[in-house]
This record gives structure tokens, sequence and C-alpha cells, in this order.
């Protein structure tokens, strides 16, 4: 079980040299075009819960532990070490963050929490780098055994405190949030008058300054952190390089193991993180099977986002956002972005006509007038379609452009010191 | 010749015997942790495996386990990762039991047209995944992942009244299947009944074996495996290799379901086993892929499930089997690496000697093919 294992490394060649990378100004023209789009639809739709305050601020929300867990995935892939064990560190993170934060208080919870993901990844690191064991077998091992442990402590640790059973804690003291004062208000006024464009402005950014938690604002500075680290600091540059091409950073005087065992144990740390925040802030209390799979949207978002941490940002908000179309039982409103979706598509088939690629051109279309004719036969669509868009588009994007994604060279390949010689 | 197979088998035997050993040392350090007695919980368990209801218990569960490791170990055979076989399976059953509670036909034909309904479903799911990696070159972990949340969404699509589900009180349920297309099990009296499709996972195991041992395809699947390039080299097409190898891994992965589908509850409800496609993993690594080895693994699994509820009522906590089902994954894949790195410097180091004492010219046929072996 030592060979490659190969996560989405691509079976065929790359079609276009040309690296695309999504840089900042992309990223904002991006959203911005989205956010018009939205707007449109919203105009015609009279949908107007598609971007008011409240269904922004849930999205972010709920984007929340999903990005961190993305961000996990990066610095573990970035070292060149595949991490399917997120969801087994978030696991952790949610329990310990849960325990220690009723007895100590959420901040003290926290801290353990992310403690209590890290061991999860120092696990990983042992089994994957000193041990050379296959990486998704380790992932895959240490999920099933954070589920046990956690299982195992719970009854243990939560039967018999007052408002704990065997399969929840007792609740959390709430971390606090705050509102912007004045500029939240003001917000929500401009986004409730309607206008195109400004107005949905205003919700997004709305979302951003009315009841955020601290760990939020934690967690969204975390990704340009990572950024920094990774993309403008020697440290993040020898641990990229681990990535890359080990046996060459090892000739450089790079200590492989250690970076590789640090990158993986943040990895760790971040999605225990990610579980803190659902266990303190999105409930107040732990809830077993409380992570849902979070962990591997988390990767899904990260491989979404091209292994850079604006793109991963992206991925993690449309999974939140389209959970908060679930969560707020907005089936009219998901109905509205049908019709967003058939202009989407619109928009790429004449792309694709443009680049002439026209037989893609003509499926595209085709989906897309098909999306339209769904949208104008129904009135609504039912949930358990929008709870799976998330994935199909992830899989959609992947099968679309899994070629032209660039994971680091050596991920999931297995290392050893001195086999370069 | 004879010394060689002797020390392979040695190395074979280690790993999960140093496993085990390993494991049930660390969950007596739990146990011994969380304040509690490290042994009287295993002479429980094994006391709880000599009674021949359990025992009923534990096959029965050990043929869900098996079919769903088998078809983890079909792509394992050959470095796919079929993370998927969760979903596949779930689906698979839905979609039989679907197919049985709306067409009556005679059991001898509805019985196969559940099985390759099941079979369908499941091959069709992992083929997804399958066609996105030879035609795209998406991963088929990612891709399988995905598929696995989207099945979670077609199915509470399908519970809905309108479409095929019937609500009985709060569960979802697809109706209750004709019964036409149940599978009578082998009465065991007292104990209870022994699934009939039982005979299906033994059935898949044997025909496992033959495949991978004694066809063509086999072998090519096998060597895909060991390495791609040489497989590539002796005319192997690695792309037909890959989507062949899920079809079939998905297509057993649908049978997974089945023997408590049509042996017991006879309707895809909120209480259908969820979850046994991750358990097959761990079931698949801790057999090594061989077939015998996974219903040994299948057998273990089952055993620490189903005799685990009676510690609950001396004072134990019966979850301590899910810690242990965790570290035997755990201690069995870095064992196996450990004792496979250790084989083979073992045998380099033998090399190295003989080459040393000059014997490589002389040498007997034995000395050459450790060296192709490394």
């Amino acid at each position: 079980m030592t060979t490659a294992t190969d996560v989405n490394q691509p079976t065929l060649q790359p079609a276009a040299p040309g690296s695309r990378r999504l840089s900042l100004p992309v990223l904002l023209l991006v959203i911005a075009g989205g956010l018009a789009l939205t707007s449109i639809v919203r105009i015609i739709t009279g949908a107007d819960g598609i971007t008011n305050v409240s269904q922004m601020s849930t999205a972010l929300e709920l984007a929340v532990p999903i990005g961190l867990a993305g961000l996990g995935g990066l610095w573990a892939e970035r070292s060149g070490v595949v991490n399917i064990g997120l969801e087994g560190m978030m696991i952790l993170g949610t329990w310990f963050g849960a325990w220690a934060g009723y007895q100590w208080g959420p901040w003290t919870g926290i801290l353990i929490g992310v403690i209590g993901g890290a061991i999860g990844g120092l696990l990983h690191a042992i089994m994957t780098v000193t041990f050379n064991v296959n990486h998704i077998v380790s992932g895959v091992a240490i999920n099933i055994l954070a589920l046990g442990a956690t299982r195992y402590l719970s009854p243990l640790a939560f039967e018999g405190v007052p408002g704990g059973s065997a399969k929840q804690s007792p609740p959390v003291e709430s971390l606090g949030q705050f509102t912007v004062p004045g500029l939240s208000d003001w917000l929500s006024t401009l986004n409730s008058k309607g206008w195109f464009f400004v107005s949905d402005l205003a919700g997004l950014l709305g979302g951003l300054v009315t009841d955020v938690s601290w760990l939020t604002l934690i967690a969204v500075a975390l990704i340009p952190a990572t950024w920094w680290i990774l993309w403008r600091s020697p440290f993040g540059l020898r641990l990229r390089s681990c990535g890359e091409n080990p046996i060459a950073a090892e000739s450089l005087g790079v200590n492989v193991y250690k970076y590789k065992y640090i990158a993986v144990i943040i990895s760790g740390g971040l999605a225990g993180l990610g579980g803190v925040f659902l266990s303190i802030v999105a409930n107040p209390f732990y809830l077993e099977g409380q992570t849902a799979g979070r962990g591997y949207i988390g990767l899904a978002a990260m491989i979404f986002g091209n292994w850079m941490p604006g793109g991963l940002a992206l991925g993690a908000v449309l999974f939140g956002y389209t959970d908060s179309l679930n969560l707020r039982g907005g089936s009219e409103n998901v109905h509205a972005l049908l019709l967003l979706g058939a202009i989407l598509l619109a928009i790429g088939a004449i792309w694709l006509a443009v680049k002439k690629k026209y037989v893609s051109a003509v499926i595209t279309l085709v989906i897309g007038v098909l999306v339209f004719l769904w949208y104008s036969m129904t009135n609504e669509v039912p949930s358990q379609i929008v709870s799976a868009t998330p994935y199909v588009i992830t899989l959609l994007v992947l099968s679309l452009s899994a070629q032209r994604l660039r994971m680091p060279k050596a991920d999931g390949l297995p290392y050893r010191k001195g086999q370069g010689k | 010749m004879k010394k060689f197979d002797k020390e392979r088998l040695l190395l074979g035997v280690a790993g999960p015997v140093i496993a085990l050993v390993v494991a049930v040392a660390l969950t007596s350090v739990v146990l011994l942790a969380s304040g509690q007695n490290p042994f009287e919980p295993y002479t429980l368990m094994f006391q709880q495996a000599t009674y021949s209801d359990i025992q009923v218990l534990i096959i029965n569960q050990a043929s869900l386990y098996y079919i769903a490791a088998l078809a983890v170990a079909i792509g394992f055979r050959m470095n796919l990762f079929n993370i998927g076989v969760d979903g596949q399976y779930q689906l698979a059953a839905m979609m039989a039991a679907i197919v049985g509670a709306h067409v009556a036909l005679p059991a001898a034909l509805q019985v196969p047209l559940l099985m390759v309904t099941a079979i369908c479903t499941g091959a069709l799911w992992a083929g997804i995944a399958g066609v996105l990696k030879v035609t795209r070159g998406v991963s088929e972990v990612v891709a399988t992942i995905m598929l696995n949340a989207i099945a979670v969404s077609v199915i509470s699509y399908l519970w809905l009244p309108d479409v095929f589900g019937v609500k009985l009180g709060n569960n979802n349920t697809t109706g209750e299947m004709h019964k036409s297309g149940w599978v009578p099990g082998f009465d065991m009296g007292e104990s209870g009944e022994i699934y009939g499709l039982v005979i299906l996972a033994a059935v898949l195991g044997i025909g496992y074996w033959i495949v991978l041992n004694r066809t063509r395809f086999g072998f090519d699947l096998r060597a895909s495996g060991a390495s791609e390039s040489a497989a590539a080299a002796s005319g192997v097409n690695s792309k037909r290799m890959v989507l062949t190898a899920m079809l079939l891994s998905g297509g057993i992965a649908g049978l997974a379901g089945l023997p408590i589908l049509l042996g017991d509850t006879h309707t895809y409800s909120l209480n259908f086993p969820t979850g046994i496609g991750f358990l097959g993993i761990g079931i698949a690594l801790l057999g090594r892929n061989s077939p015998v080895g996974i219903a040994f693994a299948a057998l273990l699994w089952a055993w620490l499930d189903k005799a685990s509820p009676e510690l609950d009522f001396h004072g134990y906590d019966k979850e301590i089997a899910v810690i242990m089902q965790g570290l035997i994954v755990i201690a069995v894949v870095v064992s196996y690496e450990a004792v496979r790195e250790w084989g083979l410097r073992r045998q380099q180091r033998r090399v190295g000697a003989e080459l040393a004492a000059g014997n490589v010219l002389g040498g007997s046929n034995n000395t050459e093919k450790e060296v192709a072996g490394r």
C-alpha cells in the first residue's frame, strides 16, 4: 500500500500549460458578476429572500466550518499529505470543544478543541510520514477511530451532568457575537429597498456585520493569513516545496519530515477549529453526528478552489449558501435560483460557442433550456434536490476542469528520506 | 524453496497478529484509564459468542460486511479507492425495495430481478465515478464522496410520499415488498434465522477468488494494481480496466444490503443499517483483500458489534467495541506496512550478503527470484 494515492491526479495530459490562478481581482469580479445576476433574478422573480441579510448571515455561519476544514486540507495537501481524515479530526474538535467548553468557558473550549483536532493530525502524520501508510487508508482509519472514541467518551463525560446525555453535551456558554452598530441597521434598510445590485450588495455586506461570532471573524481572517504564510514567507515556501518535490527540498537542506509533521498537525488543528465552531457557535452543545460529513465537503471545497485559499473560500461560501437556502425553508427562493442557473448555463453556452466548442455549447444550451422549462413549469423545488445541488455542482466543476486544476505535484506520494540518491 | 515459503507465511500472519495484540493492549489501556477492569469485557464478549442466538446474529451481520468488504477489495486490488460503497449499497437496497414493492412475479423470477436491480443500481452509481475518472481525470475518491452525499439526497427524495415513500408513523419506508421477493432463511429454532442470502455472500467470495486468481481479467486487474506501467506495457487497456473494476465493485456493493432486505426487513426504512460501506473499507484492509481473510475480519467485526451490547449490563460501555474497531484498523495498517518494509529490508540484506559472498553466479534459482522480487 505504498503506491501513489492519486487523488485527483488527472489521468489525461493537462490541456493547456497556462496557469489559471484565481487572483484577487478576478475573484472580486466573479463575486460582483454573480451578485449582479442574482440581483436581476431577484427582481424578475420577486424572491427577495435570496439576498436578504439574515440569509447571508446564515450562509456565512454555515460556510465557516466547511471553510476551516478546507483550510485544514489545504495545509496538509500543500505539504504533500492527502487528508481524508479531516472528518475525524472535526469530530474530535466538536467533542473536545464542547467538553472543555461547558466546564471552563467557550474560549478554553476552542483551545482544547483545536488541540483535539491537532492530536488527530499528529496521528495522521505518524501513520503517513513515519510509517508511510497510504494516506487515504490512514485517513479512513482516523475517521473510524475518532467516531468510536467520541462515542465511547460521551457517556462517560456527559451522562449525569445536567443537560447532558450519552449523545449530547451540556450547553456551552455563548462566545458572544457582535453587530457593527449603525452600519448593520443602515445596510438592512438599504437591503429592504429592493434596488438593483445596491440592495443585494447591502445584503451581502449586512450578513458580514450582523450577529457575527468572534470565531467567524477569526476563521475569515485565517484565509488571508494562510495565504500569506504559505505563499509569502520562507516557512511557507519550504512547506510547499515538500508538497511539490520533497527530494529537491531535501537536497536544499529542508527537513521534509518536520515540515510534513507541522503541516498535518496544523491541518488537524484547523479541522478541529471547524468542529469547535459547530459545537460552540453554530449550536451551543456537542451532538453525536454533528459534523455530518462536513470534513469531506471541506476537502471538496478545497479541490473546487484549485488548492488555493481564495478559491477554497469561494467554494465554502457556495456550499454554505446552498445549505442556508435549505435551512431557511425557501423552496420559493430555490425556485428563483433555477432561473439563475438557466441564465448561467446560457452564458456558458455563448462562451463555449465563442471558443468554437460547438458540441459542448449545444449541450450546455439544451440543459439551460431544460432548466428554464423546469423553472417555468413548476412553482417550487423539493428540498432534497437543493441539498444535492452543491455536490452535483462540485462534480460538474471537477469534470469540466479537472485537467486544469493543479494539485501539489507530490501530493499523496510516499516519501522516504534519501530516496532520491 | 520450502524455507522461503515458510518465511512468507510468517510475515503474512505476523501483520494481523501484531495488530490484534496491539489493538487489544491499547483497548485495555483505554479501559484502565476510564477506571474499569481491563480484561473482564473480553471474557464477557467471548462468552457471548458461545450462545447460539448471538452466533446467528453475528453470521447475519457478517454477511453484510463481507459483501461490502469484497466490493472495496476489488478496487483495492488495482489501487482504486471506492469510498462510495456506502452510497452504492444504500441506493441499491432502496431501488430493490421499491421494485420489490411494485412488481409481483413468481419467486423464481422475482428474486433474480431484485438482485439485478441492486447490481445495476450499484454499478450505475459507481460507474459515474468510473466514467468521470477515465474521461475527465476526476479522482474516484472525491467523486465517490460526492456521490455518497448525492445518494443521501436521492434516497430522501424517493422517500417522499408522492414519489415511492410510505409513511409508517414517524418512519419513512418504501412499503412492504411482495412475499415472492422474500428469501426464506435457515431456521435455527430458538436461536432465530440465518438469512438465506448468507449463501450469496459465500458464492461471491468464491467467485471473487476464481475471477482474481484463475482468469485473464483477474490477472490484468492485479497487474494494474501492482504496476500500472508494466500492465500497460503488456497490453492492458488501463482505462477499460478502471471502468470495469469500478462497475464490478459497484455491482457487488449493490448486493451488500440484500441479505437483510430480502431476509428480514422487507422494506427500506430509516432503520436500515447505514455506514456498512465505510466499515467495509476497514474490513477489507484487515482481511488483506483476500476472500478468506475478509471472512475472518467480517466475523470479527460482527462479533464486536453483536457481543458488545451485553457489556452495558455489566457496567461497561458497549462503545468500547467501536474504539476497538478503530484501533484494530489503525494497528493493522501500520503493522502491515512495518512488516512489509521489514521483510523487504531483510530480503535485501540477504541478497546483499549472498552477492558479497560471490554466490551470485553459481546461485540457485531461489536467489534470482528474490532479486526479481525486489
